[in-house]
């Protein structure tokens, strides 16, 4: 569990950090992310030389390429501004793995101060920018996915609902056992895949249960899990990254 | 039902059974969900997270202080009359248990739960020698009727419903076929009645062994625990090193997260404390009581600042209750004494590497089991440091270290941290991969047997990043709109 | 001995160095501030909860209350103790009973199979309870030995309102537990159970099925709260 933080008042500027499945698979999950930033008034700092935190190479043990990873974003981010990161998975790597990572190294200091800086997006949003949100969308039912890393790493079971929370067309549908995992867990999918299998599958089913037409998520490794899963099976639920959704229904 | 034997080896294997098997499913689902909910509601008006502090803290002291509380404990277990034993690994204290039973003639032993008995195969043991060593938890004396091994720590049953034992009491007792848990119960008792009274030996594990004062704790709800302990001429209990506690005021903070973590119960019908064998005028109890203490391996885990935090455990469960890997595959799976998280990152000490590979990756690292752990264990960063051992690139202090370093899969991970580190390289590539993505294989199992495949964007954040500032520049407007 | 000499020896030269051992801070599990009115409500609640019965009496007039649960429980043979005052009261209330009274204080090994198959109840007393967690604080003594509170289908623990406690650890701090343990300290709350089968709760499972606690209230004017 982090202990409590101590938020700064809302900043000029803010460095963004993408995380390479954005990158990759979900850019507009980042644009959109760096537009809800921006109409708050922020200006958003995109280091290009930005690639992958590193994860999942320490997930799977591979340390000293993780390190070598990290050792590169950590000289992105010069300016004292925070580091949003619109994924509880990454953003908890940052945060709480880089203090492990580089403990006893040259790049302890720079770790530490990198890591203090990391903020989620939805916490951002809601502790920093303090969002008020005025909803345009369709009525609509919609369930919350918040990713293990947000929830229990980072403790941010409550952002992301706070923020769905404003928006008035949207009816929150609590799922069974929504506080559980969805069988992601980066190479775990690869590795033990029936059982992430049998585990999405149970995600998937609940979230349809919940009666759902969509489910929202902060972490795009969930999104790509469950989301894969539905489309699948031919469903029609629906996933998106929190920060499309926020930013569809308000702009 | 026929009698199959797990190994961590098939891992693998025997999770594709479990999953395939719906009776062990929902067994597994419907039992850890009351558990979860039992527990969750016995904290509701604790706090908790001091509570755990506390619990943390307690065995962090005893840890830190760990060779002097044993002797410490031995001394004044001597001095009660308790007599002391020490047990480098489970074969040794096999085979001073079996000494001591020797020394009475002892051909029956009853035993009271212990999960340090049960990893180190003393009922085996003792078979061999022609001790009969019959279980008297219940949970404990199904599976023993049924020919298995505990499939959870404290709900060693929990892998059966039922019918299934119904049918196993049937089989091998003789009783009636039947739904009804009291008459089972009933039936249960009276068969174990007969054993208590007849047993040589008492068998018992450990829950707490308190140094200052050395008496052992044992924590039961169904007496027969106290009987064991009681009822035959001879006591022997039998505990890892790491049980030790300083003073007798560090057991209630630890028996009131035991209880709760583990089965949501605010205490448990019998908290037994024994510190002496029968002393002279008194008219019921053992005449002797020996205490194993039993290392293991633990002494190994020890020695390693990240590693020691392993040995906080005492033994609730509820990291297994909270896991979603456990509660799909159940503890038989496993293929350990200690299944589930605890079990995956204490099996490797106990068994080797080699052996346990599968176990370290067998979770998504959701963080659900370091969150519920009364004594804060970060199960997560153990099972990480795990990963790491298995391949090569930890302090290469766990047996069997590197077993799961491949040259390929090493490969790869340095080609990722080459581009990664290469931000050029980066950036060409996610762009390359985007203009492939019609190239890009529907299939790509085993991801693909349960989803359907992610495609790469047509343009990268990088590149939408850089449209974006232009357009900015262009307009000078900052809020534009993407529709 | 070289197993002992090896194991602590690899303790002591840890690789890592020595450890430091933390303080700790008890607060969390001590001053609950109940009064003695809230100390027994939730004693009650809590061992009621177990399935443990509690029966209100007086001081003076508890073995009436005794008797009455004998003869509720249709209990014909009870084993107790002879020095303790609760059982020599019990014994001289019960002289002229029904209820055969039979002697504790003899070595189990002449009467174990007695025991086990023709004692309905056992009676105890009781050095305090816990208010916190619904429990019993027994030390068994020649005169009260520890098969009495577990082999008998029925327990029958009497406690004195004014004994109990608020937590376990107040229990230990309060009456110097570490000054010296007996041979055998016990926490009982509620008679014997398991949930081995699926989960569902049964009594009894080799130990008592029923467990009644007669609550002593000192003073006359105090009378059962639920009478």
């Amino acid at each position: 569990m982090t202990p409590v933080k101590c938020y700064p008042p809302k900043p000029e500027k803010v460095y963004f950090f993408g995380t390479c499945l954005i990158d990759l698979f979900y850019p507009e999950a980042g644009m959109d992310a760096i537009r809800l930033l921006e109409r708050e008034g922020v200006e958003v700092l995109f280091p290009e030389d930005q690639t992958c935190c590193g994860q999942p190479a320490y997930t799977s043990g591979y340390h000293d390429e993780a390190r070598a990873v990290a050792a590169a974003q950590l000289g992105l981010f010069p300016e004292p501004w925070p580091i949003v990161v619109p994924s509880g998975s990454c953003g908890g790597m940052m945060r709480k793995h880089y203090p492990q990572l580089f403990a006893g190294t040259d790049l302890e200091a720079q770790a530490n101060d990198v890591a203090g800086r990391i903020h989620e997006l939805t916490e951002f949003l809601v502790h920093v920018c303090h969002l008020q949100l005025e909803d345009r969308g369709e009525p609509e039912k919609v369930a919350m996915h918040t990713s293990c890393s947000a929830r229990r790493e980072m403790g941010l079971a409550e952002t992301g609902p706070a923020l769905l929370g404003q928006l008035g067309g949207v009816e929150l549908v609590e799922q069974e056992r929504a506080a559980e995992c969805c069988g992601f867990g980066g190479t775990f999918s690869v590795r033990h895949p029936e059982i992430s299998g049998a585990m999405v599958d149970d995600k998937a089913k609940a979230i349809e249960a919940a009666g759902a037409a969509r489910f929202v998520t902060s972490d795009c490794g969930c999104m790509m899990n469950i989301g894969g899963r539905f489309e699948q099976q031919k469903k029609a639920v629906k996933g998106e990254h929190i920060a499309s959704y926020l930013w569809r229904r308000t702009s | 039902m026929s009698v199959q034997t797990f190994t961590p080896r098939e891992f693998h294997r025997q999770a594709h059974d479990a999953l395939g098997n719906p009776q062990i499913r929902a067994n597994f689902r419907k039992a850890m969900d009351g558990l979860m909910t039992k527990r969750r509601d016995v904290f509701s008006d604790w706090d908790l997270e001091t509570l755990r502090e506390l619990g943390a803290n307690i065995r962090l002291r005893a840890l830190a202080k760990l060779p002097d509380l044993l002797e410490q404990l031995e001394a004044n277990c001597e001095a009660n009359g308790i007599r002391v034993h020490w047990a480098e690994d489970g074969d040794e204290a096999c085979r001073i248990i079996r000494g001591i039973c020797d020394s009475h003639g002892a051909r029956s032993v009853i035993k009271g739960k212990s999960m340090v008995s049960e990893e180190m195969h003393l009922n085996a043991h003792l078979e061999e020698a022609g001790i009969e060593a019959l279980e008297s938890d219940l949970g404990e004396y199904l599976v023993q009727l049924n020919e298995q091994t505990p499939s959870h720590i404290i709900m060693p049953a929990i892998h059966l419903n039922t019918d299934e034992i119904s049918e196993i009491l049937h089989d091998k007792t003789g009783t009636e076929r039947s739904r009804d848990v009291d008459y089972m119960t009933a039936a249960a008792r009276a068969q174990l009645r007969e054993r208590f009274m007849a047993a040589d030996v008492g068998v018992s594990g450990v829950n707490f062994a308190v140094a200052e004062t050395g008496t052992l704790c044992l924590v039961e709800n169904e007496g027969n625990g106290r009987m064991t302990t009681t009822v035959p001429p001879v006591h022997i209990a039998v505990t890892g090193i790491e049980k030790v506690v300083e003073h007798l005021r560090d057991v209630p903070p630890l028996y009131a997260l035991l209880t709760r973590s583990a089965t949501g119960q605010h205490v448990t019908t019998y908290f037994n404390m024994i510190s002496s064998p029968r002393k002279e005028g008194e008219h019921d109890g053992p005449k002797e009581v020996h205490l194993v203490l039993v290392d293991s391996g633990r002494s190994r885990i020890y020695q390693d600042d990240e590693l020691l935090d392993t040995l906080r455990c005492i033994r609730c469960g509820a990291c297994m209750n909270h896991c979603p890997v456990y509660t799909r595959v159940g503890g038989h799976t496993y293929g350990t004494t200690y299944p589930g998280p605890i079990g995956s990152i204490l099996s490797p000490h106990l068994m080797g590497l080699e052996e346990t590979k599968d176990l370290p990756t067998a979770s998504s690292l959701c963080g659900a089991c370091g969150e519920v752990c009364p004594v804060k264990i970060p199960i997560p960063d153990l099972l990480v440091r795990l990963r790491r051992e298995s391949v090569g690139e930890g302090r290469g202090n766990v047996a069997g270290a590197g077993v799961k370093r491949t040259r390929k899969e090493a490969a790869a991970w340095k080609g990722f941290e080459w581009m990664a580190t290469h931000p050029g390289v980066w950036r060409s590539g996610t762009a390359l991969a985007g203009k492939l993505q019609a190239l890009m294989p529907a299939k790509l199992a085993p991801w693909t047997d349960y989803r359907t495949a992610p495609k790469p964007a047509r343009a990268s954040l990088h590149a939408l990043v850089k449209q974006h500032r232009r357009r900015q520049q262009t307009d000078g407007s900052e809020g534009e709109n993407r529709s | 001995m070289s197993a002992r000499n090896n194991i602590l020896q690899r303790l002591r030269e840890r690789l890592d160095g020595p450890l430091s051992a933390p303080e700790s801070d008890f607060a969390v599990v001590t001053n609950r501030g109940w009064g003695p009115e809230e100390r027994l409500a939730r004693f009650e609640r809590l061992i009621g909860s177990v399935h443990g019965e509690v029966v209100h009496a007086s001081r003076e007039s508890w073995t009436t209350a005794l008797a009455e649960v004998l003869a509720d429980k249709g209990v014909r043979r009870l084993a107790l103790g002879k020095e303790h005052p609760v059982a020599a009261e019990a014994r001289r209330a019960l002289a002229d009973a029904e209820v055969e009274l039979v002697d504790v204080d003899r070595e189990i090994e002449t009467w174990q199979q007695e025991q086990f198959e023709t004692v309905d109840a056992g009676l105890t007393s009781t050095l305090g309870a816990i208010a916190e967690t619904g429990s019993l604080w027994l030390w068994p003594t020649p005169d009260e030995p520890r098969l009495i509170s577990l082999v008998p289908s029925l327990h029958i623990a009497v406690l004195d309102a004014e004994t109990l406690e608020d937590t376990f650890f107040d229990v230990v701090e309060k009456h110097g537990w570490a000054k010296g343990m007996p041979t055998n300290a016990l926490l009982i709350s509620g008679p014997s159970k398991t949930a081995d089968i699926e989960q569902t709760l049964a009594y009894g499972v080799h130990g008592p099925r029923e467990l009644v606690v007669l609550v002593r209230h000192a003073g006359t004017t105090q009378e059962s709260p639920d009478a």
